[in-house]
């Protein structure tokens, strides 16, 4: 077994909400980063593991159980760790060369020594000719590698990435990704493990010796994939396919509670978390899902590829389709229901009703709005009143994205309306003119 | 050759320098003489009621700009310092920021004239036989003109920083002091610069006011433009009040080419958005002095100074050390602290209660709540009186691109200058039509700040978006219906931003245009403004605390009940 480098003994941390209770965002969670592997933490997003990632670098002390590096108690962030930002985290008003030799100055390293060290690592990183630069002058590519050779110039052990290749494009985040990698593999790399932190399935496959998949409310690693493939990787080979569709089943295995693998959707409790889908974008997959090539049943990597769809996206739309019983989800695959080939044939105001019926049949929190509204004699209620609910079980950013997924459902199956100008929800108006 | 170097002193040889370095010369010669000059001068030995001799000559006219010019700098200065410690220490300590942020809220909202009638005798005992305390009064006048809201800018952006960039600084192990310098300060420079050309415009204002002070019947006038003017004002002097406006647009003229351009030019860089934007500020001086060898060499060596003090004040362990582990937290002290905050404003209130009860009278107190009602009344119906002018007038510009930049750069200009400079010709006015000064003095209040409204709305109009005109003009919007539908949505935000300056600067300058002098005329109009004025003539404190305490009540409320609602809709509701 190689040697340990960070090891988190059942680690949890919760957040104080508005209302002063907590909230936990990772709970028991048991960890070991190695030498010389690199490890993916995959979730979708809100499950914790920028938190936990935020951990390991010392930037927020945990709740309970225990962080060592190297054996010893990690209580802020240690010189041999370095990261690296989704939004790269560049000084703006510092040139590339000062914004490489950063934490070199910080450290009190003399200037000559300073230079020579930034300048290997500004070459390794294949930035030459681009010291003088200011950051604003670069291209998102550029900027993020100005982000790494920052975090390299230290000669980390560790190196931590937060969803470093998310802020680019694709064409330019497969480049940098396969340059760190020919990287760590010609041993160039001073790192000697790397964690990284994506919701990118493919990324994640393709980079990593473990992918470590994350389930969230509160976060916790719900499974752990090892990745045997030698790199360079080749993303059309059918090992690297295979492990994808086996990863995309893991993630949309429904909210499987500690213990238990659910494969099918648990029922939807009144103050649980609602996927972030809206509406135009559900009736779009659902559209491509029933024409050629799919007809009726996609595998959800290709269908992400077809539809343009990011990872993170499509699990939502995925998992909000299979709540609303339009379709199913099986292992990795997604496959329309009769009620869905219906919904994709029928008019606009006929898939209103449906979509109307549906969801307050399956989503408690709509059918609970609707209940209250019915039962007030004015037909509205404030919108706050659902949102102090929500928050007795949700953070304060899912407990508004909740509500907000809820509302435009809402909506859309004209259940009920919403003034955002008083923050009022309240009966559809024609219902209202009838009742009186 | 290059082995004979060595014979020769070394500054010969390679004293070098550009002809940058050589246009650049006497400049800087000139003006250190003229510093040195004005430095001395201001430290000069003098008795209370010595008079200062000064004359309406313009040829005087100069030094007076220099000597005005140089109280300014000090006051921004000391402005700067003021706003980093303030800044830093609020951002960083908790129990701290808990009291200091409401005392700048408060400070803010208190009348510029308040601190002096009440500093300025403690800062000439300062001093005894010296000039330098009555100049240090002066400053410090301007000071205040200038500090709070530099300082509340500094806080904001300290307390902005992105959350990335701060975890940036930690990872990579930046101590408290290279953190205040690499990202703190330079994250927070942009802000406070604006605010420090709106502080400018201020302290021009209250420079008659400061320069020529009178309290407790001392009456001392400092060498400089502003007692120039009140001299001026004195002898009933048109032509000199021509003169002394000739001079302060000369003196805004060069401190917007000389300083704050090359500033605002050089700040281009700590802007914090990423892209590249074209909106950059040119400035003739800063090009120039970045051509200049020898100014770059100082700005190298200033850098140079700046790491070795880096490498000085670093983080000696990292989060593997002991000292890095989190003491147990305890809420006993902040506890504590809050019970001391409670504890002092309870003594606040009976101290206040006894105050009003002894030394003022309760009648008098809700004298002064009446006389604040008339003049909050003046400042709502001028501020609406100037949304009706400017509104039409400024999105018109704004909608006129190449228009636009040129009125902007005027609009400021103006707002810097100070508009107190015009109250003469409105009380010859008064005089010889027999005006009711309750109606015509007050438009004086808002002659100063309306520039405020004027190019926030421009700004405004400007910044709508292309797409939204077409559609504007597609859908033939036309009369009221754009206004309501189109216009006015669209600016309001900047809208408020500038209503929130303007009603800020006329409560101020309430205590210049309620009462105002021309020669043995006095004229006063009824409002606390007024009030403040003539009892800080008579030099009695008591009221003069009174009315400053109603008047910054007054503030508050309004920017609390008003001000920050309207913000919070435009921000939530309207932007694009």
């Amino acid at each position: 077994m190689a040697t340990p480098i960070i090891e988190l003994k059942s680690v949890g941390k919760s957040f104080r909400a508005a209302d002063g209770t907590a909230r936990a965002a990772l709970e028991g969670v048991d960890f070991t980063l190695h030498e010389g592997e690199i490890v993916a933490l995959l979730g979708q997003s809100g499950s914790g593991k920028s938190t936990l990632l935020r951990i390991m670098a010392g930037l927020i002390p945990a709740d309970g159980g225990d962080v060592h590096y190297r054996g010893m108690p990690l209580y802020g962030p240690a010189r041999s760790i370095a990261m690296v930002f989704q939004s790269f985290a560049l000084f703006p008003w510092l040139t590339v060369q000062k914004n490489v030799e950063l934490g070199l100055e910080a450290q009190g390293v003399a200037p000559e020594e300073r230079a020579r060290r930034a300048q290997a690592a500004i070459e390794l990183i294949g930035l030459s000719g681009f010291e003088g630069a200011l950051p604003r002058e670069l291209s998102g590519g550029m900027r993020q590698r100005v982000g790494i050779a920052r975090a390299l110039v230290l000669e980390p052990e560790v190196l931590l990435m937060d969803e470093a290749f998310s802020a680019l494009d694709v064409l330019t985040g497969e480049k940098l990704r396969e340059d760190i990698l020919a990287l760590w593999e010609s041993g160039q790399l001073p790192t000697k493990a790397m964690l990284v932190v994506s919701h990118n399935i493919e990324e994640a496959v393709m980079m990593a010796d473990r992918v470590l998949i994350f389930a969230s409310g509160p976060g916790r690693i719900r499974a752990e994939l090892p990745v045997a493939l030698a790199r360079p990787r080749a993303v059309e080979g059918s090992d690297v396919r295979a492990l994808i569709d086996d990863v995309y089943g893991q993630m949309t295995a429904g909210a499987a509670r500690p213990g238990r693998v659910a494969e099918k959707e648990a029922k939807l409790q009144l103050g649980d978390r609602l996927p972030e889908a809206d509406v135009a974008r559900m009736e779009g997959v659902l559209e491509v899902l029933m024409e050629e090539p799919f007809k009726g049943r996609a595998d959800l990597p290709k269908l992400a590829e077809d539809t343009e769809l990011t990872d993170n996206e499509l699990l939502h739309i995925s998992s909000a389709l299979a709540l609303l019983g339009l379709a199913q989800l099986d292992r990795g695959d997604m496959a329309i229901t009769p009620l869905g080939e219906h919904y994709v044939n029928a008019n606009n105001s006929e898939r209103q009703a449906l979509f109307g019926r549906q969801v307050l049949e399956h989503v408690p929190l709509i059918a609970y709005i609707r209940h209250g509204l019915e039962q007030d004699p004015s037909g509205d209620l404030p919108r706050d009143l659902f949102l102090k609910l929500l928050r007795f079980t949700l953070n304060e950013t899912d407990a508004a994205q909740a509500l907000r997924t809820a509302i435009e459902w809402g909506r859309y199956g004209d259940v009920f309306e919403y003034n955002f100008n008083n923050g009022v929800i309240h009966l559809p108006d024609e219902e209202k003119l009838m009742e009186e | 050759m290059s082995e004979n170097k060595q014979f020769f002193p070394r500054p010969v040889i390679e004293a070098g320098g550009n002809r940058w370095d050589w246009a650049l010369l006497p400049l800087v010669l000139a003006l250190l003489v003229l510093l040195a000059y004005g430095a001395q001068q201001m430290a000069r030995p003098f008795q209370l009621g010595e008079v200062i001799p000064l004359s309406l000559d313009p040829s005087n006219l100069p030094y007076y700009l220099l000597r005005t010019t140089l109280r300014m700098f000090i006051a921004l200065a000391a402005s700067m310092l003021f706003s980093c410690l303030f800044a830093a220490i609020a951002a960083k300590y908790r129990s701290a920021e808990k009291v200091m942020v409401p005392l700048l809220d408060i400070l803010q909202s208190i009348p510029i004239l308040g601190f002096l009638s009440i500093t300025v005798s403690g800062f000439i005992a300062l001093f005894p036989g010296n000039l330098l305390g009555v100049e240090c009064a002066a400053i410090f006048a301007i000071f205040t003109s200038q500090a709070w809201n530099m300082a509340f800018s500094a806080y904001q952006g300290f307390r902005t920083v992105p959350a990335e960039l701060m975890e940036a600084a930690q990872v990579f192990q930046l101590s408290g002091w290279q953190r205040f310098w690499r990202l703190e300060l330079p994250f927070a420079i942009p802000g406070l610069l604006w605010n420090m050309m709106m502080s400018m415009s201020g302290g021009w204002f209250f420079v008659v006011a400061s320069e020529a002070i009178s309290v407790s019947n001392q009456n001392i006038k400092l060498p400089g433009i502003g007692s120039y003017i009140a001299l001026a004002i004195e002898a009933r002097d048109l032509s000199a009040i021509g003169w002394a406006i000739g001079a302060m647009l000369v003196g805004v003229l060069l401190y917007d080419q000389l300083f704050f351009r090359p500033l605002l030019a050089w700040a281009d860089k700590f802007r914090f958005e990423e892209t590249g934007s074209d909106t950059a500020q040119a400035s003739w001086l800063l090009t120039w002095l970045r051509r200049t060898e020898k100014t770059q060499g100082l700005v190298a060596g200033f850098a140079r100074l700046l790491e070795r003090s880096f490498s000085l004040f670093r983080r000696s362990y990292d989060g593997t050390s002991i000292r890095s582990r989190p003491a147990l937290p305890s809420a006993l002290p902040e506890r504590i602290w809050d019970a001391v905050i409670a504890a002092a404003v309870f003594y606040a209130c009976w101290a206040l209660f006894h105050f009003i009860h002894s030394e003022v009278g309760w009648s008098e107190a809700a004298r002064v709540v009446v006389l604040g009602l008339y003049t909050l009344s003046r400042v709502i119906i001028l501020i609406f009186l100037a949304a009706l002018i400017w509104i039409p007038i400024g999105v018109w510009i704004g909608l006129n691109p190449r228009l636009a930049e040129r009125v902007q750069a005027v609009a400021q200009f103006l707002a810097a200058f100070p508009a107190n400079l015009m109250f003469p010709v409105a009380v010859v006015v008064i005089v010889k039509y027999h005006l009711n000064p309750d109606i015509w003095l007050s438009p004086l209040m808002i002659l100063g700040t309306q520039w405020y409204l004027l190019f926030n709305v421009i700004a405004g109009a400007s910044t709508i978006p292309t797409e939204l005109r077409y559609a504007a003009k597609n859908f033939g919007l036309t009369g009221w219906l754009k206004w309501r539908r189109y216009l006015l949505p669209a600016i309001f935000p900047s809208f408020v931003t500038g209503a929130i300056t303007a009603t800020g600067g006329s409560w101020n300058a309430s205590i210049v245009a309620e009462y105002v002098s021309w020669g043995d005329t006095t004229l006063q109009a009824h409002g606390i403004g007024s009030y403040i004025a003539e009892m800080t003539a008579i030099g009695d404190f008591p009221r003069i605390a009174l009315g400053i305490g109603v008047m910054s009540v007054f503030v508050m409320g309004f920017n609390h009940f008003v001000w920050r609602r309207l913000y919070r809709l435009a921000e939530n509701r309207l932007h694009f």
